[in-house]
């Protein structure tokens, strides 16, 4: 099957499926995620039965300020598929896919800890690469790194982050 | 960027954190009195690495297990943000430290179909080159380790030993052992060296004969069918539940190998096969990669054989996105060639200018998003990489085979023995690197 074959299928449901470098991609609300994700998995002619990836991407200055991505994959197609989920900064809440893709559980994990992003229903969640009593979110694009001034060959080089690069 | 790290609140220290928690007993709310809560690691000789294992114990058996990962995370994934595209390279590289080129190979195919640019044959031909030998290491790895966690300490010596001459090419190749950054965004660093071919050719020659060495000492051992044949099972549907790929989900009957599936570098017209077992057992996954090793070397054989009526660059010629050197490895490490610096030193401004502005500003890339996965030795190795535009990377994800298939742990352990945890976590073969990143 054909990636604008598995688009004309998904368009059935989301006509708003996007191909764009030999990816397609799906944008659904929030509260559809779901739905989205278990008629994606298990209708005939889509069946995108794995989940490969799971994480966000942080905007501070856009609306929506996060976007929660989800990698779906069908093994019998071949073929794969984009869904993407924006979060606005006031409500940081994304109901928890592990019911639907166990395999989820530990990128929720991570995606918490590293972006603060609350995934509701979540069995288990706590965070997973950083020590527990860790004070922030370190991949949100606001998280201060915390670098020094460093002396090398005779000057200090400002921190990476202030160093001015175009 | 102005708040300081000292501005954050910080939760008081609690030594026990919270991961007991979970130990409790559902039907009391509290813990039982007749078993026992252990950690195994993360600092432990069997462990793969820096894994911890919370385990509650009743006797030898396991009742229940938690892994506790992130002793080895070093951030790679925010660093990229702050390196231009082709530092990249050297951040990704260390992900999953066992297989080095899978990473480079699947983050510089991202940077490559976010730019919409094509590399040249000859070096789609050396990444699967590269690659190929990098995953016949990377199962000597998982074997040699996995035999002296379990006593076999000759499949350790032997295994290391074949590893080293494989390493040695890689130094050749690209002037370091691991760690290489030698695929780059638009094709290679360099052609391979004048050597090269006489040692891929004896190390060819070599390998097959010392991997029937490992079958026999081990296939049919007492001890190592003891210890592996139906220890550490997990169903196919389990493995798709879980997202589990590479040798585990292969030694349980499911033939997914994105190679053929989603074919990338050419690999469609490669002669080689999925290797396949049913048991989905520890020892079938030792026999998985034994066999695979050797899929690994013919196709290796083939990239080598095209390799030799297949001249022409391993760069792309774009000046914006290639370098235009020739590098080279001296005794110092890569360099320049002495010709080029002549061009941009005495003869051409422009090429200064040019020269100036790759190694201070990089290569800018259009907006957008894209996820490349490529088969690693342990499974599906994904990038998610988005661009703003800018001349370094947006967010550049991992999604690396290790980290996934550890989550299995639990299902493979518990219930089982302790003794038994040994042989299930050396068969899922964690590389902490890559887990954590």
């Amino acid at each position: 099957m054909s990636l604008a074959e598995l688009a004309a299928a998904v368009a059935t449901r989301f006509p708003d499926v996007v191909v764009t470098r030999e990816e397609a991609t799906v944008v659904v609300d929030r509260a559809e995620v779901l739905d989205a994700l278990a008629w994606l998995r298990d209708e005939p002619g889509v069946q995108l039965d794995a989940l490969s990836s799971l994480t966000a991407t942080h905007w501070p200055d856009r609306d929506p300020a996060f976007w929660v991505v989800y990698e779906l994959r069908s093994t019998a197609l071949t073929q794969r598929l984009r869904l993407k989920v924006g979060v606005p900064d006031a409500d940081q809440h994304v109901p928890s896919v592990t019911p639907l893709f166990p395999t989820a559980n530990w990128h929720e994990r991570e995606t918490f800890d590293l972006f603060g992003l609350v995934f509701d229903g979540h069995p288990d969640l706590t965070r997973i690469v950083l020590p527990a009593d860790w004070p922030d979110h370190p991949l949100r694009k606001d998280a201060p790194l915390g670098g020094v001034p460093t002396w090398f060959h005779g000057a200090f080089m400002p921190p990476i982050d202030e160093r001015g690069m175009a | 960027m102005s708040r300081s790290r000292q501005d954050l609140p910080v939760a008081p220290f609690d030594p026990a954190g919270d991961v007991t928690e979970d130990f409790r007993d559902p039907a009391t709310g509290d813990f039982r009195q007749e078993t026992m809560i252990i950690n195994m690691g993360p600092q432990h000789p069997s462990t793969h690495g820096v894994l911890r294992l919370l385990l509650e114990l009743d006797g030898e058996t396991i009742i229940r297990c938690k892994p506790v990962i992130g002793y080895l995370h070093t951030g790679i994934e925010k660093n990229t943000e702050y390196r231009s595209w082709v530092q990249g390279v050297t951040f990704v590289t260390r992900a999953d430290y066992v297989a080095p080129f899978f990473n480079e190979l699947a983050y510089c195919m991202a940077v490559e179909r976010l730019l919409g640019v094509e590399v040249p044959e000859r070096a789609r031909i050396i990444r699967v080159l590269v690659c190929e030998l990098n995953r016949v290491t990377s199962h000597l790895v998982a074997i040699a380790t996995g035999g002296l966690e379990l006593g076999a300490v000759s499949m350790m010596l032997y295994g290391l030993r074949e590893r080293e001459i494989i390493m040695d090419l890689f130094e050749s190749i690209t002037g370091l052992r691991m760690n290489h950054a030698y695929i780059r965004p638009g094709g290679v660093v360099m052609d391979l060296p004048e050597e090269a071919p006489r040692k891929l050719r004896d190390l060819l020659d070599i390998l097959p004969g010392r991997i029937d060495e490992y079958e026999t000492l081990l296939n049919d051992n007492p001890i190592w069918r003891e210890r592996n044949a139906g220890v550490a099972v997990l169903s196919a549907e389990r493995c798709m539940e879980l997202g589990v790929t590479g040798p585990p989900l292969r030694s349980a009957g499911v033939a997914l190998d994105l190679r053929k599936d989603e074919p990338y570098c050419g690999y469609e017209t490669y002669d080689f096969d999925v290797i396949t077992r049913t048991e989905g057992d520890a020892y079938a996954r030792y026999r998985v990669r034994i066999d695979e090793m050797r899929e690994s070397l013919k196709i290796a054989e083939q990239a080598f054989a095209r390799l030799a009526d297949m001249p022409g660059p391993v760069m792309i010629e774009d000046p914006k996105v290639g370098w235009q050197s020739k590098l080279s490895v001296g005794p110092d490490g890569i360099g320049n060639d002495p010709a080029y610096l002549d061009h941009i030193m005495e003869e051409s401004m422009e090429a200064l200018i040019h020269h100036f502005k790759m190694v201070t500003q990089g290569v800018s890339v259009p907006n957008g998003e894209v996820y490349v996965p490529v088969e690693a030795p342990r499974g599906e190795l994904g990038m998610y990489v988005v661009s703003d535009g800018r001349n370094r990377p947006y967010r550049v994800k991992i999604r690396d085979p290790s980290f996934v298939n550890l989550q299995a742990v639990p299902d493979l352990v518990e219930g089982g023995l302790i003794a038994d945890i040994i042989p299930a976590i050396s068969s899922i073969d964690p590389v902490m690197g890559g887990v954590d990143r």
